[in-house]
């Protein structure tokens, strides 16, 4: 194609630009095993770190003797709590604002906890010794329970602050408690419930669950001790962040701390915290003066670092007797483990629970959380969803779904009843908070159509009457599920971390041949970050996205950022990508007016280049105004062609959804088997609809998983009973559903490219479009809420409790 | 510990080594020849990021000793590419239709492929499903693997790839 000749339309297409399916440039080296994970990595003289881990979920420590461990060949070192008392480092601060032992510092809190760290010339070794640190316990009552917690006589279980009564969020009632949380307006609320037409009240249980990546958490700290540097390899969604953690854990200045998130397989919300396994790395590189790698086996991944989840939710909805709902309360009890290492943004111990009125409309509502301390691990992340928003989106579809089973209702013409309307957009929900945009009844509508839901009902109620005629034994199931996600954290009036606002950043550096690097403070886990931040910079620069680099991971070099959880990448650092090269793009059209010799204002952009206005023969392209960038720029304009942007979003984005499912269940043995899933998806402007294809399709898989299976379970005595992949259900591919996806547009307005982010939508739409299904099924028998998750032994027990094994 | 003389063709190139009895094949595979394409995603044979090709057979390396494989003949994700550097047909099928996101699973993924690949040439949808089980994947939800495969199948036989109706 001859660029003089190309129209606007082909070399647009050539640039791979937004809206593309560009394949991805990352897969060239993974299909063939040369992706660089933190595990691949080997440096001289590197020793392995290895814990001993209690066996208890609670118990008082009497002695630690490490004789034994030390003495096996190979042994170079063994930490415990007293050693890093000598720098300081037994505890750490989260970031929630509590503070957790890296080591056992006097008892265990939860069963697999830190007790020591053994260093070794080689991974064996290291696993070896750890088996030989005797520990002599004395057990200490356990409550695994977060509803009993703040009992009078429930064993206590932080001693460190069990006299303080003033927590990092206020108030503390109890010595379990961490923190009381509201939002919404409680004396307006109780009123409209107190003059309600029809109420609906359920206990709904989201179980703890685990983000579970492939790629377990790692790193490979190494310290030198000559320049008082540290260079920290790891699994980091947030590599900057734990620079700043480093620097202030250590007393290392931030500027001698080198931190490099390489390739990450998987995060989903596992990788955004600050581990023990990552300190002690640190401890033991500036102890030996070898770098330490410390590598999480599954086990210890599954019960040790970032749980999520774990919301125990009472859940009332008011409603007129036509249907329109008009109040919303919800009291929650969120079980924090141990400590509180939560990572939210600091000001939000629940982070943006108060999402909970969804995309309806309710006048008025209240929210109230209480976190406790149990003996379980702590966590509480994210796990691919903004924060504690799937947790919301789960609570008030299901109840959508109750209240509409009491106004015998159909849950998709109630839901449409309620949807906040295309004309109240930009609406502010009865909890405060801007939804920017949204067009809900076009998207019901188009996934009711597309799935032919009346047929569906119809069906199901044939079904229905076959079963009680004893016909069949099979029940049929319709999920419905309508969410809105509150993403892109964020604005820094509402958020921060450690006190860092939640702005993010992109500098991008044109090179003199009209190539280019695009540097972040995200960090890609699978997303395909390097594909389609150089497609937006296609479309805003006119060069061929093919000919910009992208490079996260790397402090040194990225400018800082918050990194990448929360649906946050596209949000906050697509939009410092399009605004940084706005600024570059300015730049170029100064020059192009000084080449072309007529005013900036006479110049008109037309994909790849600037030409007059007029006069569309005479143009510079994008190309040529690199070159110039660097050889003859106007006088007095400084040469080069870069720009840096730190962008401070002015709002979250609201991505949204329509998801419907068909579920047919044998009553008899429980299983279930999804016929049908349909995703409809809005996520604003489509960047790469093959990536957001792809995303949709692992966030219901997610979905599916911790709906239909998944929970980390404790039993009384504390001991984690689903700590690997023989307990804890991961869906493969044979009973994973096959998804259909679908899509409308509605842009943000704030946003410079109007994207919203999708990587969590399915998510947090999935898991309450499931168990609304398994619900259907069940709901004409009388039953009103099962709860998660929906795996074959429960589905057939809740058949049993209706009676239908009789 | 006394180690043991091992010998084995690893992608068409001739192994010695020694090693210690307990030795994972994984661990010696990426720690001893640096061949770091094949992963470890848990401890229990469940997740097959470590699968690799032995003597004909799909294996996970990690609940094998290195001892055991003494004169076996194995092929790992490193020795897939073509000989003239493009890419095998599988590793191109996982492009082509984004079969991988964080590619953590994929080499093992494109290993148990391969075998699959040669037990039957033209897997339906169903087979490919059931004979890729004993592969987790976290990020893709499997519908694009499969796509993949049938992508590579149909490269492989010459006939051309046809996405199936969703």
């Amino acid at each position: 194609m001859n660029d003089q000749t190309a129209t606007s339309a082909q070399r647009a297409e050539a640039l791979q630009g937004m809206g593309c399916k560009r394949k991805r440039v990352e897969d060239i080296r993974f299909v063939q095993g040369k992706g660089n994970y933190v595990d691949d990595l080997r440096l001289p003289g590197m020793l392995y770190g290895d814990f001993t881990r209690s066996p208890h979920g609670h118990a008082r420590i009497k002695k630690i003797d490490i004789t034994k461990a030390a003495a096996v060949p190979g042994v170079v070192a063994v930490l415990t709590a007293e050693t890093l008392k000598t720098v300081n480092l037994a505890w750490m601060p989260t970031l929630a604002g509590d503070v957790q032992m890296v080591l056992a510092d006097g008892k265990v809190l939860f069963q697999n906890q830190e007790v020591a760290f053994v260093i070794a010339e080689e991974r064996y070794v290291a696993a070896d010794a750890a088996d030989l640190v005797e520990v002599e316990y004395e057990a200490l009552p356990v409550n695994v329970d977060p509803l009993k917690a703040m009992a009078q006589d429930a064993p206590v279980i932080r001693e460190d602050i069990k006299d303080k009564t003033e927590g990092a969020h206020g108030k503390r009632k109890h010595y379990n408690h961490v923190f009381n949380w509201q939002a919404g307006d409680k004396a307006a609320t109780d009123l409209a419930f107190a003059n309600a037409e029809v109420t609906i009240k359920e206990f709904i249980v989201y179980p703890r669950v685990h983000p579970c990546p492939l790629e377990t958490c790692q790193c490979v700290a190494s310290f030198d001790k000559i320049k008082g540097e540290l260079m920290l390899w790891g699994t980091f969604q947030a590599p900057h962040v734990i620079r700043t953690v480093a620097a202030l854990i250590s007393k290392i200045p931030e500027h001698k701390i080198h931190v490099i998130a390489p390739d990450i397989g998987g995060g989903f919300g596992n990788k955004v915290g600050a581990y023990s396994g990552y300190i002690c790395a640190i401890v033991a590189s500036i102890v030996t003066g070898h770098p330490v790698k410390w590598t999480e086996d599954r086990i210890e991944n599954l019960s040790t670092t970032a749980f999520a989840r774990d919301f125990h939710m009472e859940m009332e909805i008011a409603c007129t007797k036509d249907g329109k709902v008009t109040a919303l309360r919800c009291y929650t009890i969120a079980d924090h483990g141990a400590f509180d290492a939560c990572a939210n943004a600091s000001k939000w111990p629940a982070g943006l629970f108060s999402i909970i009125t969804g995309s309806y409309d309710f006048p008025t509502a209240h929210v109230s959380v209480d976190g406790v301390y149990t003996n379980k691990a702590p966590g509480g992340v994210a796990y691919r969803c903004s924060f504690r928003v799937t947790e919301a989106a789960y609570c008030i579809e299901r109840a959508m779904d109750i209240m509409a089973q009491k106004l015998g209702m159909d849950p998709a013409e109630f839901r449409m009843k309620n949807l906040i309307r295309r004309e109240q957009f930009p609406y502010t929900s009865a909890m405060g908070w801007q939804y920017d945009s949204g067009d809900y009844h076009t998207a019901m509508t188009k996934a009711m159509e597309s799935v032919n839901y009346k047929k569906l009902r119809e069906e199901q109620k044939a079904r229905q009457a076959a079963f009680k005629r004893g016909e069949t034994r099979e029940l049929m199931g319709i999920g419905v599920a309508f969410f809105t996600e509150i993403v892109g954290a964020g604005p820094s009036r509402n958020c921060d971390i450690l006190g860092i606002a939640m702005f993010d950043s992109a500098e991008i550096r044109i090179h003199p041949t009209g190539t280019g690097i695009c540097r972040l403070g995200t960090k890609s886990q699978g997303q395909g970050h390097e594909t389609t931040y150089a497609q937006i910079i296609a479309t805003e620069l006119g060069l061929a996205a093919d000919n910009i680099a992208v490079e996260e991971g790397n402090t040194d070099t990225a400018p800082y950022g918050l990194g990448t959880y929360g649906s946050r990448s596209t949000p906050v650092s697509g939009a410092a990508t399009a605004m940084a090269c706005r600024k570059i793009k300015a730049k170029a059209q100064m020059i192009a007016a000084y080449m072309l010799e007529v005013h900036d204002d006479d110049l008109d952009w037309d994909v790849d280049r600037f030409r007059v206005k007029g006069n569309p023969e005479r143009f510079k392209t994008m190309t040529e105004l690199a070159w110039a960038a660097y050889h003859e720029v106007p006088p007095g304009m400084e040469p080069g062609l870069e720009a840096v942007n730190y962008y401070d979003p002015p709002n979250f984005t609201f991505p949204f959804g329509a998801y419907i499912c068909v579920v047919d269940v044998d009553v008899d043995t429980g299983m279930t088997k999804i016929r049908r899933f349909y995703a409809l998806d809005d996520c604003g402007t489509r960047i790469n609809p093959m990536i957001i294809e792809g995303q949709v399709h692992g966030g219901l898989t997610e979905a599916f998983g911790i709906a239909m299976g998944q929970e980390i379970h404790y039993d009384t005595e504390g001991n984690v009973t689903t700590a690997s992949f023989m307990d804890y259900f991961l869906p493969t591919a044979v009973e994973t559903p096959k998804w259909e996806t679908d899509w409308t547009t509605t842009p943000s307005p704030h946003h410079p490219i109007g994207a919203k982010g999708v990587g969590e939508s399915p998510n947090v739409g999935g898991v309450p479009c499931f168990s609304n299904a398994v619900n259907d099924a069940f709901k004409f028998l009388g039953s009103t809420h099962i709860q998660m998750p929906h795996d074959h032994w429960r589905t057939w027990a809740a058949a049993d409790k209706l009676g239908l094994h009789q | 510990m006394p180690e043991s003389q091992v010998s084995m063709q690893v992608n068409g190139k001739a192994v010695e080594a020694l090693v210690e009895p307990r030795t994972l094949l994984i661990h010696f595979l990426r720690e001893q020849l640096n061949l770091t394409g094949s992963h470890i995603g848990c401890d229990t044979s469940h997740c097959g990021a470590c699968t690799i090709d032995l003597d004909g057979k799909s294996v996970k390396s990690c609940t094998l000793f290195a001892v055991q494989a003494n004169g076996a003949d194995i092929r790992t994700i490193e020795g897939m590419v073509n000989a003239d550097g493009t890419l095998h047909p599988l590793q191109e099928g996982f492009r082509e239709t984004h079969g991988l996101q964080c590619g953590f699973c994929t080499p093992g993924m494109i290993m148990r492929a391969y075998r699959l690949l040669q037990e039957n040439k033209s897997p339906t949808e169903d087979e490919i499903r059931f004979g890729i089980a004993g592969n987790l994947c976290r990020c893709t939800g499997y519908q694009n693997i499969v796509k993949a495969i049938q992508y590579a199948a149909a490269k492989i036989n010459g006939v051309p790839f046809q996405e199936a109706a969703e």
